[in-house]
């Protein structure tokens, strides 16, 4: 993975010395809290309704085993004893106090991390598949492009201030596992006729209350040509994004309002303009930030392993979880682990400082030092060999992280909701632990098979409901908590945005909703390979909408 | 009324600002708003007793006076809320896309925190009129960072080898 060198070390040292410097004068008065605002947000500083919270850039999801053990001593000294990974593949803190952030900035930076530009309406820290440089179906590695990226874009003075935030997000194969097409600007890695790398370049998604999948602006964009690509859509934005009304300030509204036409010929025009200019990346340079990705001493293995037939075939518990959170790597005898942090009945994403130490050890001990933080809050082993993953899963078992339910019903996706955010309109997490709860059998769960569900505490769609198989939206009408749900959303490659099935269920009916909804899928699935997105889609609303709203009974004879 | 800082230092601003119905006054440097610009632009460029300057709002495009820089000594680019950003790519507009080489000066609410970054996107002036940032330019701080991860329209010198797009600040 990345490390920094001398000159990172000396600008993150010197942002949090500015930071700090910037925070005594907030305590001390002299800045008011509307010129702190802008500061504190550009340092990943929120003001939500309890407290401050404070978000830490995990940069495309790769942490190694130290930055892990950070996150849980940060956890411990300055928090309440635990962190949340968010759907950016960030982690926050929802306690600390103001005076005591530029020490845990400070800490961040002793183990090469930092919290800059994850808020405000900036560039956000760039995510990636987090499978990146271990899944069997990869064309290139992303992070080496995110990498660039992420350093092309902190403290990139010309966009610091844009209409509104701005998400990148790198893919490096075919399968989406990072929502792509839901972001500012998408990139897929890929090889063209000639075999050279570069990026589809897709444009304008996003969730929000006006959900859009991204739209393709580009077949393919050399690699050289990264940075002037990128350059050019983020100035057109900037200089023609609206900021009358920032429900309308994302880009995707520009593509929408201006025409992807009419908008692909100005970033056209931006381009030519800068192309050959310096931001044309050196191909040694791309080469040199690469090598920092190079793949781990993977030993030559078998592609099987009779120790892990073994303890499958003893442990029915372990063969479930290797059944659902354990994926194929590129080299032999080694797979990836997805920790779900979807314990029955927990919050989404939260780990406490105790489980953030044991994955920091898991990774050390199995995994080449290696940990990602996925967009679905789990956390995952890249780089496990097939012989170890019974010793992993004990450990995990020990430490209440052995869920075997990524992928299915209770792998949900939440947002902090009203219980954190100053933001939402309705609670989250609550609806989330009762439908973990009632889905708690594994048995049932596995019937059921893939189902994606996520759900968002208001309309800024940051549990990206829109993107759920099914898709939970929780809002507030007359002084209560209502949840809207939409069906068939898909964060994917095959990208779409869930349809609102019909009016809001109370806080007390939202789990029957979802249990309906369910039945529903089983009871008319063609069979049991076909998913409920596949049923969803084949079907369309019509007998989930019969099964939710039964139509009132025929006036009964007296 | 702001005060006017050039290249971080105050001065006395010699241009004045003509807005709506006021007449342009002859032997002056006159900043015009787009409109007295276009309505007047003969009469304006050929006077030959005093300069002319330009301001635009966000959204009045560099491309309106494009055609016209070589004749104006100043461009104004207005920040109506410090969260504005647009003129942050105008300026580098008229820097990197027309070779302005005359006075970017950034009006409105301009505070310290951003006069680092819009030097870097080729703002060499400033009317300030937020008291904090007023003072601490008057004691010569600026808490600009020296190091940058890309290049923009300032002079800086290429990072260390290995990443050509970093940059650090002259000395």
């Amino acid at each position: 993975m990345y490390r920094y060198d001398e000159f990172d070390h000396e600008f993150v040292e010197s942002r949090v010395a500015q930071f700090r410097d910037q925070v005594a004068r907030r305590v001390s008065g002299e800045l008011s809290e509307d010129n702190f605002k802008p500061i504190r947000l550009q340092n990943g500083v929120y003001l939500q309704l309890h407290a401050y919270m404070l978000r830490v850039a995990v940069p495309y999801g790769t942490l190694n085993s130290q930055q892990m053990r950070m996150l849980a001593h940060i956890a411990r000294k300055y928090d309440r004893d635990y962190g949340h990974f968010t759907t950016r593949q960030n982690i926050q803190f929802n306690w600390p106090k103001l005076e005591d952030i530029p020490d845990i900035l400070a800490d961040l930076a002793s183990v090469e991390m930092h919290a800059i530009q994850t808020s405000g309406n900036c560039i956000r820290n760039v995510t990636a598949d987090h499978f990146a440089g271990a899944s069997a179906d990869e064309i290139a590695d992303p992070r080496p492009y995110a990498e660039i990226l992420r350093q092309w874009s902190t403290v990139h003075p010309e966009f610091l201030f844009l209409p509104r935030k701005f998400k990148i997000a790198v893919i490096g194969a075919g399968v989406d596992r990072a929502a792509m097409q839901f972001h500012d600007i998408g990139l897929e890695v890929k090889r063209n006729a000639a075999d050279e790398l570069g990026f589809g370049v897709f444009i304008g998604g996003g969730l929000g209350r006006t959900p859009m999948v991204a739209k393709q602006v580009r077949d393919f964009v050399a690699e050289a040509d990264l940075l002037s690509y990128c350059e050019a859509i983020l100035r057109v934005y900037n200089l023609s994004g609206r900021r009358d009304n920032k429900y309308k300030a994302r880009i995707k509204i520009l593509v929408h309002e201006t025409g992807i036409d009419e908008l692909k010929q100005q970033i056209e025009a931006e381009f030519e303009r800068i192309r050959e200019g310096v931001l044309k990346l050196p191909d040694e340079d791309v080469r040199s930030i690469e090598a920092y990705f190079a793949a781990p001493a993977f030993e030559e293995l078998p592609n099987e392993s009779a120790k892990l037939e073994a303890a499958q075939a003893a442990d029915p518990g372990f063969a479930r979880w290797v059944g659902r959170n354990v994926s194929a790597h590129k080299a032999p005898g080694y797979a990836i682990v997805t920790v779900a942090l979807k314990g029955t009945g927990e919050a989404p994403g939260d780990a406490t400082s105790a489980q953030m130490d044991v994955l920091a050890g898991l990774g050390e001990a199995y995994s080449f030092d290696e940990l990602r933080v996925s967009h679905e809050q789990n956390v995952i082993l890249p780089h496990v060999r097939l012989d170890d993953l019974k010793a992993v899963y004990d450990a995990l078992l020990a430490h209440g992280m052995a869920s075997a339910n990524a992928g299915l019903i209770t792998d949900i996706i939440a947002c902090p909701g009203l219980d954190y955010c100053a933001l939402a309109t309705a609670r989250s997490i609550p609806v989330a632990q009762e439908i973990s709860q009632r889905f708690s059998d594994l048995d049932r769960q596995n019937e059921i098979g893939e189902l994606k569900l996520k759900i968002s505490g208001c309309i800024n769609a940051c549990g990206h409901h829109h993107a759920g198989h099914i898709g939970i939206l929780g809002v507030e009408k007359r002084g209560e908590e209502l949840y809207q749900v939409t069906l068939g959303g898909s964060g994917d490659e095959t990208a779409a945005i869930g349809e609102i099935i019909g009016r809001g269920f109370a806080s007390d009916e939202i789990t029957n909703a979802v249990e309906t909804l369910v039945d529903t899928y089983l009871a008319r699935r063609l069979s049991d390979d076909e998913t409920f997105l596949e049923a969803y889609r084949r079907m369309g609303p019509a007998p989930f909408k019969e099964a939710l709203y039964p139509p009132a009974p025929a006036t009964e004879a007296a | 009324m702001g005060t006017l800082f050039v290249d971080l230092d105050q001065r006395d601003d010699p241009w004045i600002s003509i807005e709506g119905e006021q007449p342009v006054p002859d032997g002056v440097d006159v900043i015009v708003s787009l409109d007295i610009f276009q309505s007047q632009r003969e009469e304006l460029l050929a006077r030959n007793d005093g300069r002319i300057g330009v301001y635009l709002e966000p959204l009045e495009p560099v491309s309106a006076i494009a055609g016209d820089l070589d004749r104006l000594s100043v461009v104004a680019l207005n920040f109506p809320s410090f969260a504005d950003g647009t003129s942050f790519s105008k300026a580098r507009q008229l820097r990197d896309a027309h070779g302005f080489e005359g006075e970017v000066r950034g009006v409105g609410d301009v505070r310290i925190d951003q006069i680092g970054h819009m030097q870097r996107c080729g703002f060499n002036a400033f009317v300030v009129e937020n008291d904090a940032t007023i003072a601490a330019l008057s004691k010569g701080d600026n808490p600009a960072l020296h190091l940058h991860y890309q290049p923009a329209a300032d002079e800086t010198k290429t990072g260390p080898g290995a990443k050509r797009w970093a940059r650090r600040a002259l000395d």
